[in-house]
C-alpha cells in the first residue's frame, strides 16, 4: 500500500515537474541533506528513494525504519561472560593469554560495529547508538571487558530511539558504566562520587544546575548498585546501600538511586541538555536557544520519547535552512564509512578501518574521557586532514594493488594484467548508476558535496580524477 | 572525577601582564628556546635505568633482573647507569646531563592510558583535563606574528601534551613526505569562506601549506644519525629545527615505544637503551651542527616507572616514581631530586615519589621560557635548579 502511494507521488512529481509545482517531492538536494545528516554518506539510489517524498514524510519514514538490534551477527564470544580471575591465581602464561584474548576481542568488537555501520538498513540507528556512546561514555581502557562493552552497546542501540528516561535508568545500572564510573565499588561507608557527578554534569542537568552537596547526597543514594562478579550483571547489595535520609534539590527522604534519576528527569534542564547536544550533532554547532526551549519542552511532554525529539529537530526550519547546509564536520567514523558506501567500493578490511579511525581520533569503545569525543572542528588538524586525504586517494583507486598477487607475479618473472587485480572503485558502473548521461558530473557533485566545491575539477579530467577532485575538496569534509 | 577547564581568554589575559623580561627575548624566533620531548612509552623501569647498586635491597628484589655491580656505569658511590647507557657518560662528565630522580605524583594511577594522560595534561590523579600542558604553555607565551608552527610531533603517535587545539601542531614522520602531501593539497581558495566549518578546513589546509613552504629549504646535515626508528625521528627533528627561525617552532616531540616490559625485560630494555644512547648523542650533534645546542632542552618522560620487585616472568609490573633525563647546552648537569626509597614501598610494592613531575614542568615554563607557570599548571610547584 505504502509503496503504491510512493510510486504515485513519484509519478505526480514527474508529471508536474515542468510546471515547477512539486508539492510532494522535496527533491534530491533535500533528500541528500537529510540522509547525510542522519546516516553515513548516502548513495544516489538512497537519495532517489527519498527525493520523491515530502520532508515530513521522509522524516516519518526514517523514524519508522529504525531498528533495535544490529543486523550483523556479533562475534560468538559475546554470549558468555568470563568472570575475572585474580591475577595471583593465574600462571604467567595464562595471564599473557588472557591479555591477548582480550586484545583480539576488543578488535573484533570494533570491526563488528564498523561493519554494521556500513551495511545497516537503518543508518540513523547506528548514528544514534554512536551518539549515546559519546554521551553515556564508557571506555574499554578502564572497563577491561569486551563482553560488557558489547552488552552496553546492545543497550544503547535498543534504546537509541526509544525512551530517554528508560535509557538513563538502564545505563545507570549497566555493568560497564558501573565499572567505568566506579559505581560498582561505591559503598555506604565511602560513597564514590564519580557517577553522581557525571550523571548531573554531563548526562542530564549540565554544569551550574546542581551543588556539591547534591552530588554527595546522590552518591549516597547510588551506593549498593554493584556487580555480580560471576555473571557480569548488576547486583544490588543491600549491605552496601546507604538507606538513610538524603536531601536533594529540596526533596527529603530515604532516596535510592532510581528516585534520584527520577528527580533528574523532573528537572527541565535535562531535556535542554539533551536537545542542545542533539542539535549540535544533527543541525549546527550553534543551537538556537528559543528553538531548543521549544523542542525540549515537546520532548518532556512526550514522556522523553527520543523519536518525538528527533522528529521535532529534523522538522525544524533550522535543520533545513540553507545557512546550515554543510555546517558540520564529518566524524572519522562517518567519513570512513561514508566514503565506502558512496563510492560502493569493495569493502575495506574493517580492521584497517578501525586502525585509521583511531589515528583520526575516534577509537570506538574507547572515547578519550568521560566527556566523549569533543568533535566538531577538533576532528580536523594538519595531521588528520592529510591522513583523510591519503585515505581518499587510496580508497578511490580503480584498483587496489594486491601485495600477494604482485608477489606471486614477480616470482613467476612476469607482470600482471589489470584484470587480475581486484576492482575497487568501479568508476564506469558508478557513473552509470548516477543515471544522468553526460550530466553525471553535476550529479556526482550533488551527491558527494553539501556545498559547491572550492576547487571545481575540470570536466575534461578522466572520470576517476574528476571524482577524486570532489573528494579532495575541503567541502567533502562537511556534511 | 573532577574536571577543570582552562578558559582560553582567561589564561591568555592572566599571564600577559606578568611576564618576566626573559620572555620578550624568548619570543624572538632567532633565539626562541626549544623543548625537545622524548616519550619513553610503556613505562620505563627506572630502577634499571639509574641503578641503586649499593642498596642491598636492589639485588634482593631482583634476583635475576638486577644488573651486576661491575656492569653498572657508576656515577656516584650509590648509583650508576645501565651498561647500554654508557654513551651518556661523556654528556654527564661534560655537565650537560641532569638526572632527575623520584618523579611522580600523589595517589598514582597504574593504568598506562590514565597515567600518561596525567603526565601529558599535568593534572592531579583525581581530575581530568582536556588540554595538554604544552598546549596551554604555547598560548601563554606570545608567539611571533609570522610564526606558523608551535610544535612538531615526529612520528605517527599522538602527543597528549600538545592536544587541546590552541597550539599549532604539525605531525609528520618524514619531512619530504610532508612536503609532497602539502603540494598535493591543490590550489588554496582566493578568499576565506565565511561559513565556520568550511573556514576551519581551509585554515587547516593553509597552515599545512605555510608550514611546508617555510620548511622547504633546509641545510643538508653532516651529522650521522643512527639507522633505527629513533635515529630517523632524530634526523627529522633536526631537519625541522633547521627552519625554526621561519616557522617559530618551539616544541618537538619524539617517542620511543616498547618499555612495557612485563616479560623478559633484560633484552628488551637493553635494546631500547642502545637505541636511546645512540639517538641522544646524535641529537646533540645535530643540534650543535645547527648551532642551537645552547637553545635546546631535551627531556625524557614516561607514564610511570616499574615495580622494584621483579615478577616471575623476568619482567616488572607497572610502578610509580621514576627517573628522567634532561640534556642541553644550558642544563646544569648532575642529580636532581632524591632517589626513591626501596625500604619504603606502598601497598602495591611501589616506591613513593620524591618530586612532583609538575615541578619539572614549572622549571621548563619559568626558567626556560620565562612564563609564569601557575596559570598553565593550575597550581604552584617549586622549580629545580637544573636550569
Amino acid at each position: 500500500m505504502r509503496i503504491n502511494t510512493i510510486s504515485i507521488f513519484g509519478f505526480l512529481c514527474f508529471v508536474v515537474q515542468s510546471g515547477g509545482v512539486l508539492a510532494a517531492g522535496m527533491g534530491s538536494d533535500d533528500a541528500r541533506h537529510l540522509l547525510a545528516r542522519t546516516g553515513f554518506g548516502p548513495t544516489w539510489a538512497e537519495v532517489q528513494r527519498f527525493a520523491a517524498l515530502s520532508r515530513g514524510a521522509a522524516i516519518d519514514r526514517l523514524l519508522a525504519e529504525t531498528r533495535v538490534q544490529a543486523s550483523t551477527p556479533p562475534p560468538d564470544w559475546v554470549a558468555s561472560y568470563p568472570p575475572p580471575v585474580a591475577a595471583k591465581d593465574l600462571s604467567d602464561d595464562e595471564r599473557r593469554q588472557r591479555r591477548e584474548t582480550q586484545r583480539k576481542q576488543e578488535a573484533a568488537l570494533r570491526q563488528w560495529w564498523l561493519t554494521e555501520m556500513r551495511v545497516t538498513p537503518s543508518p540513523l540507528t547506528e548514528r544514534m547508538t554512536l551518539f549515546w556512546h559519546g554521551h553515556f561514555t564508557s571506555a574499554i581502557t578502564k572497563v577491561r571487558s569486551p563482553v560488557l562493552m558489547y552488552r552496553q552497546n546492545v543497550l544503547l542501540r535498543a534504546q537509541a530511539l526509544g525512551r530517554f528516561d528508560a535509557l538513563l535508568h538502564e545505563i545507570a545500572k549497566d555493568p560497564a558504566m558501573l565499572i567505568y564510573l566506579d559505581g560498582a565499588v561505591s559503598r555506604k561507608a565511602r560513597p564514590n562520587e564519580n557517577f553522581a557527578r557525571e550523571v548531573m554534569e554531563l548526562f542530564t542537568l549540565g554544569e551550574g544546575h546542581y551543588s556539591e552537596a547534591d552530588i554527595k547526597e546522590a552518591a549516597r543514594a547510588f551506593t549498593g548498585w554493584s556487580l555480580d562478579r560471576k555473571l557480569g550483571t548488576v547486583h544490588f547489595r543491600p549491605g552496601w546501600h546507604d538507606n538513610g535520609i538524603k536531601t536533594l534539590f529540596g526533596r527529603r527522604g530515604r532516596l535510592d538511586g532510581d528516585q534520584v534519576l527520577d528527580l533528574l528527569l523532573e528537572r527541565p534542564e535535562t531535556a535542554l541538555t539533551i536537545t542542545r547536544k542533539l542539535w549540535r550533532e544533527f543541525i549546527s554547532p550553534a543551537p538556537d536557544a528559543a528553538e531548543v526551549r521549544r523542542i525540549a519542552e515537546l520532548f518532556r511532554q512526550n514522556a522523553y520519547e527520543i523519536k518525538a525529539l528527533m522528529r521535532a529537530l529534523l522538522n525544524s526550519s533550522a535543520f533545513w535552512s540553507s545557512g546550515n547546509r554543510g555546517a558540520l564536520i564529518k566524524s572519522p567514523v562517518e567519513f570512513l564509512t561514508g566514503i565506502q558506501r558512496q563510492l560502493d567500493i569493495t569493502p575495506i578490511d574493517p580492521a584497517r578501518v578501525a586502525r585509521v579511525s583511531a589515528q583520526l581520533g575516534q577509537q570506538l569503545f574507547a572515547p578519550p574521557n568521560v566527556q566523549g569525543w569533543p568533535g566538531g572542528e577538533t576532528w580536523l588538524d594538519a595531521r588528520t586532514l592529510l591522513l583523510r586525504q591519503e585515505v581518499v586517494r587510496q580508497w578511490s583507486r580503480a584498483q587496489r594493488p594486491d601485495p600477494e598477487a604482485i608477489r606471486i607475479a614477480r616470482q613467476g618473472g612476469g607482470g600482471m594484467s589489470l584484470s587480475e587485480r581486484p576492482l575497487d572503485f568501479r568508476i564506469q558502473t558508478w557513473v552509470k548508476a548516477l543515471d544522468a548521461g553526460d550530466a553525471w558530473r553535476t550529479r556526482a557533485r550533488q551527491l558527494l558535496l553539501p556545498l559547491p566545491p572550492l576547487r571545481q575539477p575540470a570536466a575534461s579530467l578522466p572520470p576517476i580524477q574528476f571524482v577524486q577532485g570532489l573528494l579532495l575538496d575541503p567541502v567533502y569534509q562537511l556534511k | 572525577m573532577k574536571r577543570r577547564t582552562f578558559l582560553r581568554t582567561g589564561l591568555a589575559l592572566g599571564t600577559l601582564g606578568c611576564l618576566p623580561s626573559a620572555l620578550s627575548q624568548a619570543a624572538r624566533p632567532s633565539d626562541a628556546r626549544l623543548l625537545i620531548l622524548i616519550a619513553l612509552k610503556g613505562g620505563n623501569d627506572g630502577f634499571n635505568t639509574l641503578i641503586p647498586y649499593a642498596d642491598p635491597r636492589y639485588s634482593e628484589l631482583r634476583p635475576e633482573l638486577a644488573i651486576d655491580r661491575d656492569q653498572v656505569v657508576k656515577l656516584s658511590e650509590q648509583e650508576g647507569l645501565h651498561p647500554q647507557l654508557a654513551p651518556l657518560l661523556s654528556l654527564w662528565e661534560a655537565r650537560e646531563l641532569a638526572i632527575i630522580r623520584g618523579l611522580g605524583y600523589p595517589d598514582p594511577n597504574l593504568s598506562h592510558f590514565r597515567s600518561m594522560d596525567i603526565w601529558e595534561t599535568a593534572s592531579s590523579s583525581d581530575e581530568v583535563l582536556t588540554s595538554g600542558w604544552l598546549d596551554r604553555a604555547c598560548v601563554a607565551a606570545p608567539r611571533p606574528a609570522d610564526a606558523s608552527i608551535d610544535a612538531i610531533v615526529v612520528g605517527g603517535d599522538d602527543a597528549g601534551s600538545l592536544m587541546g587545539g590552541q597550539a599549532r601542531v604539525i605531525t609528520l614522520a618524514n619531512l619530504g613526505q610532508f612536503r609532497r602531501q602539502a603540494q598535493r593539497l591543490g590550489v588554496p581558495p582566493s578568499t576565506l569562506p565565511a561559513q565556520p566549518a568550511l573556514r576551519h578546513v581551509v585554515e587547516v589546509e593553509n597552515s599545512i601549506r605555510r608550514a611546508a613552504d617555510q620548511m622547504k629549504r633546509g641545510p643538508v646535515l653532516q651529522t650521522a644519525f643512527p639507522d633505527d626508528a629513533l635515529g630517523r625521528s632524530v634526523r627529522t627533528a633536526c631537519e625541522v629545527i633547521a627552519s625554526r627561525e621561519r616557522t617559530g617552532l618551539r616544541v618537538v616531540h619524539l617517542s620511543l615505544g616498547g618499555f612495557d616490559t612485563h616479560i623478559r625485560q633484560a633484552p628488551t630494555q637493553a635494546r631500547l637503551f642502545k637505541s636511546l644512547a645512540a639517538g641522544l648523542p646524535s641529537l646533540r650533534a645535530g643540534l650543535k651542527e645547527l648551532g642551537v645546542w645552547n637553545d635546546s632542552l631535551i627531556l625524557t618522560y614516561s607514564e610511570f616507572g616499574r615495580r622494584p620487585r621483579q615478577n616471575a616472568n623476568g619482567g616488572t609490573d607497572h610502578g610509580t616514581a621514576s627517573v628522567q633525563f634532561a640534556l642541553g647546552g644550558r642544563v646544569k648537569g648532575g642529580f636532581q631530586g632524591a632517589a626513591p626509597n626501596l625500604a619504603d614501598l606502598d601497598g602495591n610494592g611501589n616506591p613513593r615519589f620524591t618530586l612532583d613531575f609538575r615541578g619539572l614542568y614549572a622549571t621548563v615554563l619559568e626558567r626556560w621560557w620565562g612564563i609564569e607557570s601557575q596559570a598553565v599548571l593550575g597550581g604552584r610547584f617549586s622549580t629545580l635548579s637544573m636550569l
